[in-house]
């Protein structure tokens, strides 16, 4: 596939994605408008005086109507200014800054133990289906569904930090100075996060596989005489892939939600547990700041997801 | 053999044997049922059946392990836990439901009129949709419910909005599937109004997959629940709830180890009670299902 047609299709997509993005930032934009009362007093925090209230809501505009309002936020937000932290007056870009990568580590580690785990154990119930071993893998597969993770790292700091000692049960280190230490923190984490979506991988590629298995075509290749190993590497997974990297994209989103909690059991400082203590404590540029970050690089692995889709399946890159 | 073979085959029986025949049939849906049952039962009679009040607190009994005044121990506060994990029951159910029903109010009606009037109102909706599924589900419902202010009711409110948009999106392919199906062509042919399709036609389509998926989704809103129950975003204290019970035990976790099993595995059990019920669900009204 050449470079030209590469970026006719990202840029396809790219303008496909505008109004969803267009969406998303207003939904952001608009939860400021969700809070009881003046905007200008909110954002003013509890102890502004008359005169700073009327300079806010001058500053942002929310004397003028709403889609202006809007604009003028995106302006801001285009420039790189997502406003500063009633709390502690920081600029908000600063504190997703500093807390972003912990998140990312631990999100980035349990994809990895997810697929690594997740993705063999639905292609070997897929080829036994309906055996004892199918019935235990969709057992257990249900009941990682059901488990909540932050009980799960409840149980992981009380056995394998607080007995065991083998994993610190709190905290992070950072990756850049200390990247052995950023592992080990992050271990007990990603393995909390990682048992939801081990479940959720097993099924999809489990019933994404038997779909394939039970093809007519994959019918003829047995009957042409291909060895079962061949006929699953090369035609069974290979069908699959694509479905693979959807089912994978959509897990950022899982994963974002399943942060928060697990870095509050964790105390580690993330973007996740950012956006809870900011909602409780009413610091809504932070939370606004948050939920944008967390839904752009949403909606850019999907796009990747996309892109990839494409090079690997002629059929996605013509649709 | 397929199901609609098998119930011209079958001979009519009694109430008991049916029973009977469906418990062995499908021992999880028996089961799912039995243990909802149960934890209705328990919520409805919480001030009867729970033995101490959840609210008094003992401050001579702290942390106690189990034993036979407290069945499950006492809390930081020497409240009973056994207690206030039956009052946690009605809190949990209430929080599921009400997510749930919102998000039925909000999607069902989109979802249908999207399919049903399609054209640039289905459009642009669609992309707004897909808007609100590329957020995080539990970090946007912290963020509305922080807005809205913090409180088990309002935090469910969230959780029910940014769930609407999966039922939207399920309605609105039913909706395309039934409206361009020859049958209801014909009904058009016949004179059928709008409102006679949508009521006789597409609204009973649409509505098995709608509750399964309604089913399923009372367990994603009960972890839900638990997650900013636990994060104190949820049931606010000292009103009892599982997830906040965990956050409580996870603080003495050293002192009191045994305190971090039952709220969990109450969670757990509900959630997995709510999926049992979903996937039988499934098998039962899907018609192309083969039954074992």
């Amino acid at each position: 596939m050449n470079r030209g047609f590469l970026l006719f299709l990202v840029g396809r997509r790219l303008w496909q994605l505008l109004p969803i993005v267009v969406f998303a930032t207003f939904i952001v934009f608009l939860l400021l408008h969700l809070v009881p009362g003046d905007p200008a007093a909110t954002l003013a925090g509890d102890y502004a005086t008359r005169e700073r209230i009327e300079e806010i809501r001058h500053l942002y505009g929310f004397d003028k109507p709403l889609v202006v309002q809007y604009l003028t936020w995106l302006w801001q937000v285009l420039h790189a200014d997502l406003g500063r932290s009633l709390l502690s007056s920081a600029p908000v870009l600063d504190l997703i800054g500093q807390r972003l990568p912990n998140t990312i580590l631990i999100s980035t580690y349990a994809l990895v133990i997810a697929a690594a785990v997740g993705i063999p154990l639905g292609v070997l119930a897929a080829t036994k289906s309906g055996s004892r071993l199918d019935e235990l893998v969709t057992g257990v597969a249900s009941l990682g569904v059901a488990l909540p993770s932050f009980w799960l790292a409840i149980l992981l700091v009380a056995n394998f930090s607080l007995k065991l000692n083998w994993f610190p049960a709190t905290g992070a280190a950072p990756i850049t100075t200390d990247p052995a230490g950023a592992i080990e923190h992050a271990t007990l984490p990603a393995i909390a996060l990682a048992v939801g979506i081990i479940a959720e991988l097993a099924r999809q590629v489990r019933s994404a596989l038997i779909e394939v298995l039970n093809a007519q075509y994959y019918r003829t290749l047995r009957a042409k005489g291909l060895s079962p190993y061949a006929m699953l590497w090369k035609h069974g997974l290979r069908n699959v892939s694509v479905t693979l990297l959807t089912i994978l994209g959509l897990q950022v989103n899982r994963l974002f939600s399943g942060a928060v909690v697990i870095e509050a059991v964790f105390a580690i400082p993330g973007a996740g547990s950012l956006v809870a203590y900011s909602a409780i404590n009413k610091d809504f540029p932070v939370v606004q700041g948050v939920v944008l970050v967390l839904v752009v690089i949403v909606i850019l692995v999907n796009l990747l997801v996309d892109v990839l889709n494409a090079m690997l399946d002629p059929r996605v890159a013509y649709a | 053999m397929t199901a609609v073979a098998d119930t011209t085959a079958r001979p009519r029986r009694g109430f008991f044997s049916r029973l009977w025949r469906f418990m062995r049939s499908d021992p999880r849906a028996v089961l799912s049922i039995a243990y909802l049952t149960l934890l209705v039962v328990v919520s409805v009679f919480a001030p009867v059946l729970s033995p101490y009040s959840p609210l008094d607190q003992d401050v001579a009994n702290l942390l106690l392990p189990p034993d036979w005044n407290h069945w499950l121990g006492t809390d930081d506060l020497g409240r009973d836990v056994l207690s206030r994990l039956i009052w946690g029951a009605p809190n949990s159910l209430y929080a599921s439901f009400l997510a749930v029903a919102v998000a039925v109010v909000l999607g069902v009606p989109v979802g249908l009129i999207m399919g049903f009037v399609g054209g640039w109102f289905d459009e642009v909706v669609g992309r707004f949709i897909d808007a609100l599924l590329s957020f995080p589900p539990i970090v946007l419902a912290i963020a509305v419910t922080g807005a809205l202010g913090i409180g088990l009711t309002n935090a469910m409110l969230s959780v029910g909005f940014v769930f609407a948009p999966f039922l939207a999106r399920i309605v609105r392919a039913q909706t395309l599937t039934v409206k361009n199906a020859l049958y209801v062509d014909a009904a058009r042919g016949f004179g059928a109004s709008t409102a006679h399709i949508i009521v006789k036609h597409i609204v009973p389509n649409a509505i098995q997959p709608v509750i399964v998926q309604v089913t399923l989704m009372l367990a994603i809103a009960l972890l839900a629940e638990a997650s900013l129950s636990f994060l104190s975003l949820g049931v606010q204290p000292p009103a009892a709830s599982w997830g906040g019970m965990l956050a409580r035990a996870y603080n003495y976790i050293e002192i009191a180890p045994a305190q971090m099993y039952a709220p969990g595995l109450a969670i757990l059990l509900t959630a997995l009670a709510f999926n049992g019920l979903g996937e039988s669900l499934r098998v039962a009204l899907d018609p192309t299902m083969k039954r074992r």
